[in-house]
């Protein structure tokens, strides 16, 4: 099982960026995505900043893959993608289909992200037969779904497949953005305040239960998804590399613990008691049982 | 030439691209060439279609009145999850498919064909099925989502008209085009998060037709980029082809108030004098930083009719009415509101106006009776 460290969600200072990427390249994952996928305002890290990162997190072995942006607006956008993609040195994850068109037309292999919504084998192997040559399915897809997606594939066909595993779920995006709308700011003019809520900005029910996160022009879970207590699952779903989600505090602990899972150093059992007091608020995983995406069944407590 | 010539010009030509469309199809037709996909393609070249009225009808019934009421074309949806609005109670089977067809026909409107969640591995031939029912009875286009479905209906059916959906997230050139090519698609329904100017910018750089909604409730998030609803209660509108779907609502009358609840999660809590909404998550009051408003989106319908100069400007070739999950009385009520605002905007754009009978009508059925320009309007954002 390879591990991947997934896009980074929020904003950060530009020094926060820079120094939890170098950290980053000490860190036991195989794989790591750089580039902003959620606001075309957010800029204090910019392509080359990005190029600069891949060419050292490459130098040190990481496989480097660039992030697309997952909703393009304007011109501009088109062109932030168009630039992306012509630099070349270092593969790109597809977020929306014109960055696949693109990617296509350019033949250069891509990794198909999860908002390209593959939800059956026939999408799927049309990406494939595009050039994708790794794909991350939908958050929302549950285990035996995957599965039947991968044995219906035709036989030809070789693809990774990477699955969110672990962090705030991106569960939905919009033109508005909402952290703006929270201190009565218009988006065009919204003073950057995702730079205060590193983590997401939690919004919770009217009885204080933590429903959802803020970040944004995306919604978020509350929850974490974490399929730490269900590692020894993901190799028969036919999972090859499961995406850690960068979150702003003791991510390194969180990447050490999922690689001695994935070395059998600790068994998924005890995965949560480790995890427990290094994440940002309570684990979910019901997604990946078929579920409605916020439960949590624990692995001693196994489902009906 | 003189601008008193103008419209004897354009009538000219108009009808000298009718004669090419016929020596050319007439040419084809001795070739033995299948000749649907490429009468369809002539037919829009020689007269695009501006601002097409398309209604929703979740229900013969509502079909009708769409149809009576003057709408040039009506969309509906199977009763199964092949359609994004799977609401039990609604949609229709051959039969009333059948008969709604030959209603529609009888009086030269149109029928789409929603199949816009996307196919399951488990189920994918329910949706190719639905395809071939859509083909067999004759619909004018379907509407997708999926390219997988797409791939399949180009192969199966080459002759059936294809329209993305709004759920295929499609919001830049780069991505309808990939439609086009790929697939041949001839319309997209725009996600109600692009400006006008974004809109214009679409509209400039590809062939495809652009429809945008007009009126009736408002998706907050990107569509088919939405998981809100199966994270609360296990089925999204991807899948399922419904959000915050009533198997998961609860009513509660409470000495705190009426309380709505998803699975358990509280959307709302309603005072005594205020009227209680259905908990579509997006539009609930939640609590941020201590702060308790609507975080995401008020229950706010569209309502774009401001801006049918605007559209009518940019070429826009249909508007679509949302809301197959209302009443035959409402669809009555917007489509002969609307019929009468097109047909005035195309008489004249310059001095169109926005009647305050017809903003009236409109906010007696609207969602929360209220209203929004929504994303067109960019301070909206």
């Amino acid at each position: 099982m390879k591990l991947s460290l997934g896009p980074l969600l929020y904003y950060w200072s530009r020094e926060d960026t820079l120094a939890f990427y170098e950290q980053s390249a000490e860190w036991p994952v195989d794989i790591v995505y750089l580039g902003e996928t959620v606001c075309s305002r957010r800029h204090l890290l910019r392509l080359p900043d990005y190029l600069e990162l891949a060419e050292k997190l490459s130098a040190v072995g990481k496989e480097v893959v660039l992030s697309s942006q997952t909703l393009i607006e304007s011109e501009s956008d088109l062109k932030a993608l168009r630039k992306l993609i012509a630099d070349g040195r270092f593969k790109v994850e597809a977020n929306e289909w014109g960055a696949v068109r693109l990617l296509a037309e350019a033949r250069l292999p891509f990794v198909a992200g999860p908002t390209l919504n593959a939800y059956n084998p026939d999408t799927l192997a049309m990406l494939a037969e595009m050039g994708a040559t790794r794909w991350v399915p939908p958050v929302e897809m549950p285990r035996q779904m995957i599965k039947d997606m991968l044995t219906a594939l035709p036989e030809s066909i070789h693809l990774e497949t990477e699955l969110f595993g672990y962090g705030r779920l991106p569960l939905a995006f919009s033109a508005r953005c909402f952290t703006a709308r929270h201190y009565n700011l218009q988006k065009d003019d919204c003073q950057f305040r995702c730079l205060d809520h590193p983590d997401g900005l939690v919004l919770a029910s009217r009885e204080g239960e933590d429903f959802l996160a803020i970040n944004g022009i995306q919604t978020q879970s509350a929850k974490v998804m974490s399929l730490a207590h269900r590692f020894n699952e993901l190799a028969d779903a036919g999972i090859d590399v499961l995406r850690l989600s960068p979150q702003a505090r003791n991510m390194q602990r969180v990447v050490d613990i999922f690689r001695a899972l994935a070395e059998g150093d600790i068994q998924p059992a005890q995965a949560p008691a480790q995890l427990d007091r290094f994440m940002p608020a309570a684990p979910c995983d019901g997604y990946w049982l078929g579920k409605a995406g916020m439960e949590y069944h624990s692995v001693a407590h196994p489902v009906a | 030439m003189y601008f008193a010539d103008l419209h004897t010009a354009f009538a000219s030509i108009e009808h000298n691209l009718g004669g090419i469309k016929h020596l050319i199809l007439d040419k084809l037709k001795d070739m033995k060439v299948c000749l649907a996909p490429v009468k369809n393609l002539l037919d829009d070249m020689s007269n695009p279609p501006l601002l097409e009225l398309i209604c929703p009808a979740g229900s013969l019934p509502a079909l009708k009145a769409a149809v009576d009421n003057g709408a040039d074309g009506v969309y509906l949806g199977l009763k199964d999850n092949t359609n994004a609005r799977n609401f039990s109670g609604l949609n229709f089977d051959e039969k009333s498919l059948t008969e709604g067809i030959r209603y529609a026909h009888t009086k030269k409107r149109k029928v789409l064909m929603a199949l816009n969640t996307y196919p399951q591995p488990a189920t994918l031939s329910r949706w190719h099925q639905a395809v071939d029912t859509a083909a067999s009875l004759g619909v004018d286009a379907i509407i997708l989502a999926d390219p997988g479905l797409m791939a399949y209906a180009r192969k199966t059916h080459p002759q059936l008209r294809l329209h993305l959906s709004v759920q295929g997230s499609a919001t830049s050139y780069e991505a309808v085009n990939f439609y086009r090519e790929r697939f041949g698609i001839q319309r997209a329904v725009l996600p109600r998060v692009l400006s006008l100017a974004q809109v214009e910018n679409v509209i400039e750089n590809t062939d495809v037709e652009i429809e945008l909604f007009g009126f009736g409730g408002l998706c907050v998030m990107v569509e088919g980029r939405c998981l809100l609803s199966s994270y609360a209660c296990g089925d999204s509108p991807n899948t399922f082809g419904a959000c915050s779907p009533g198997h998961a609502v609860r009513w509660e009358q409470t000495p705190k108030g009426m309380e709505t609840r998803l699975n358990g999660v509280l959307i709302d809590r309603y005072a005594d004098n205020e009227k209680a909404g259905y908990p579509t998550l997006c539009k609930g009051r939640f609590e941020v930083q201590g702060e308790t408003y609507y975080a995401l989106e008020e229950p706010t319908s569209l309502n774009s009719m401001d801006m049918l100069p605007e559209m009518a400007r940019l070429g826009i070739a249909a508007i679509k009415i949302e809301g197959r999950q209302r009443s035959p009385a409402y669809v009555a009520q917007v489509t002969q509101v609307w019929r009468a605002a097109i047909d005035a905007v195309k008489k004249d754009r310059a001095t169109f106006k926005a009647q305050p009978a017809w903003q009236t009508a409109l906010a007696k059925v609207s969602e929360g009776s209220m209203n929004t320009l929504g994303a067109y309007y960019r301070p909206w954002k």
